[in-house]
């Protein structure tokens, strides 16, 4: 029994899903739009439960006092934080990301700073990885490090004024070169979806149940 | 020869690393204090991006998804500021929705700035539908009814209030989708709006995410590509409003010369090395 209703909901949730593609009429057109509803019902629970495994999780390294455990005091400081501005905002507006909000100022002076930081860090770290790690040790790599160099001065202002055919090279390599691979790449992965997605409409894959 | 005697080529492979990173960010600050623009080459991809908006008329919707948060707003935000003035501009009305929980005070804040700049009156020339989780579900729903999902905007108000949303009910009343992208909702859309409902998309995506966006390009799913901060620029260029994409561009251009310079350092020193480590092992096998 355990295993086989959520075998059962899969199924007939799957089979809605791909008969309604094919026939959008009744009853697989109201059938879809109420298992998409669900859908988006049980996706907004899982928010809830990637919070509380988060709170668990940091509760237990408080406890066990485990490596770098003040960081969690950190994240407990920056969560009761952001539900109580979040609280208060919401007595305020029903939209409390509108400017003007409690939320809104913590959002625009503390996350868009901290987020913004961290992602310009990375220019920080390709910059010395580059330096350090990015060498012509053989063919292979001689070959990636021209292509990586010619799309990066091509795709910049400065790539034209050095030679108006830069760009065009390095268009190219995007447009002709990447793109056979990539393409691979994208059929290979909706191949392995598709063949997933079969497995699990007809119960041959079972270890989500696990 | 001395072994232990620091030369050149030890000197050039052991730069540290706070001079690497204080030559990058100055290289970065610099042209954007000095307010510096460069001019872009135009590429195909944005320029189809710019024409699929440029053949819609004030009869037009068009949607605008806004799927990134303030970790990539340097280089998405600059696209929507130029996609909206293009699309203020003709007089299109637009529709704005959020995938990304994070994107919603980002994306607002462009569209109210926007709006604004041209007199845009908010229900009847635009509107904010805001957040809904279930990305996909939400996706292929609105392509029977936008009301499933979306009974309401942002600010909690029913949609059949506004003058705008009368008469715009899916898919089939919305000319074009513009998706910024920074995660995999593009491709969510192209697979499950652009395939099923044959409904025209461009995509802005984030620098790192071009280059496997470009098959969906080339098979035609998708109308037009903005990629990174550079093809902001080139849309801030095409509509003839230049904003922080062309300024971004001239920071952009250094970085990357330093970065490349740096690699050229990197291998300089490398191969001396090599060639200093060869004459060793030769002269102690002659030893």
């Amino acid at each position: 029994m355990k295993k086989r209703v959520p075998l059962l909901i899969t199924f007939i949730t799957g089979f809605i899903i791909i008969v309604s593609f094919f026939v959008p009429h009744r009853p697989f057109g109201q059938l879809e739009t109420e298992t998409l509803i669900w859908y988006a019902i049980i996706f907004a629970f899982t928010l809830v439960i990637g919070v509380d495994s988060l709170v668990r999780l940091h509760i237990k390294h408080i406890r066990k006092r485990k490596k770098g455990w003040w960081y969690s005091i950190v994240f407990f400081a920056g969560f009761f934080y952001c539900l109580t501005i979040g609280i208060i905002s919401l007595i305020q507006t029903p939209n409390i990301f509108q400017p003007g909000t409690v939320f809104f100022y913590g959002y625009e002076t503390i996350l868009i700073p901290l987020q913004a930081t961290m992602f310009a860090l990375l220019a920080f770290f390709v910059a010395s990885a580059s330096y350090r790690a990015f060498r012509a040790r053989n063919i292979e790599a001689t070959l990636l490090l021209i292509a990586a160099v010619i799309v990066m001065i091509g795709r910049v202002p400065a790539g034209y004024k050095l030679w108006p055919r830069l760009p065009v090279i390095a268009n190219w390599i995007f447009d002709v070169l990447q793109i056979g691979a990539m393409r691979g790449i994208l059929i290979g992965v909706a191949l392995g979806a598709v063949a997933m997605s079969l497995r699990l409409i007809l119960g041959i894959e079972r270890t989500y149940l696990s | 020869m001395n072994r232990g005697k620091k030369d050149f080529s030890d000197w050039i492979t052991t730069i540290n690393r706070e001079i690497i990173y204080t030559i990058l960010g100055l290289v970065v600050i610099i042209p954007i204090l000095l307010g510096i623009k460069e001019k872009v080459q135009i590429s195909p991809a944005v320029k189809s991006a710019y024409e699929s908006i440029e053949s819609l008329d004030s009869t037009d919707v068009i949607l605008i998804s806004i799927d990134y948060d303030p970790a990539s707003m340097p280089e998405l935000q600059p696209m929507l500021k130029a996609i909206l003035r293009h699309a203020f501009g003709k007089e299109i009305k637009v529709i704005m929705m959020v995938f990304w929980p994070l994107g919603l005070p980002i994306g607002t804040e462009g569209l109210e700035e926007v709006a604004g700049e041209f007199g845009k009156v908010y229900g009847e020339d635009y509107i904010n539908l805001g957040y809904r989780p279930g990305d996909r579900a939400v996706m292929i729903d609105m392509g029977r009814e936008i009301r499933n999902f979306f009974r309401t905007d942002v600010n909690n108000v029913l949609l059949d209030t506004y003058p705008m949303m009368r008469d715009i009910h899916n898919y089939n009343d919305i000319a074009l989708i513009v998706g910024l992208e920074a995660g995999r909702w593009g491709e969510y859309w192209i697979q499950y709006v652009g395939s099923r409902y044959k409904q025209r998309i461009i995509l802005g995506v984030t620098g790192v995410m071009a280059a496997e966006t470009y098959p969906y390009l080339h098979s035609g799913q998708i109308e037009g590509l903005i990629g990174g901060l550079k093809g902001a620029a080139e849309y801030e260029t095409l509509i003839g409003r230049p904003g922080f994409g062309l300024t971004g561009m001239a920071a952009q251009s250094w970085a990357h010369i330093a970065i490349i310079v740096f690699i050229i350092i990197g291998n300089i020193g490398y191969f001396m090395t090599r060639r200093k480590e060869r004459r060793f092992r030769i002269e102690g096998r002659k030893e």
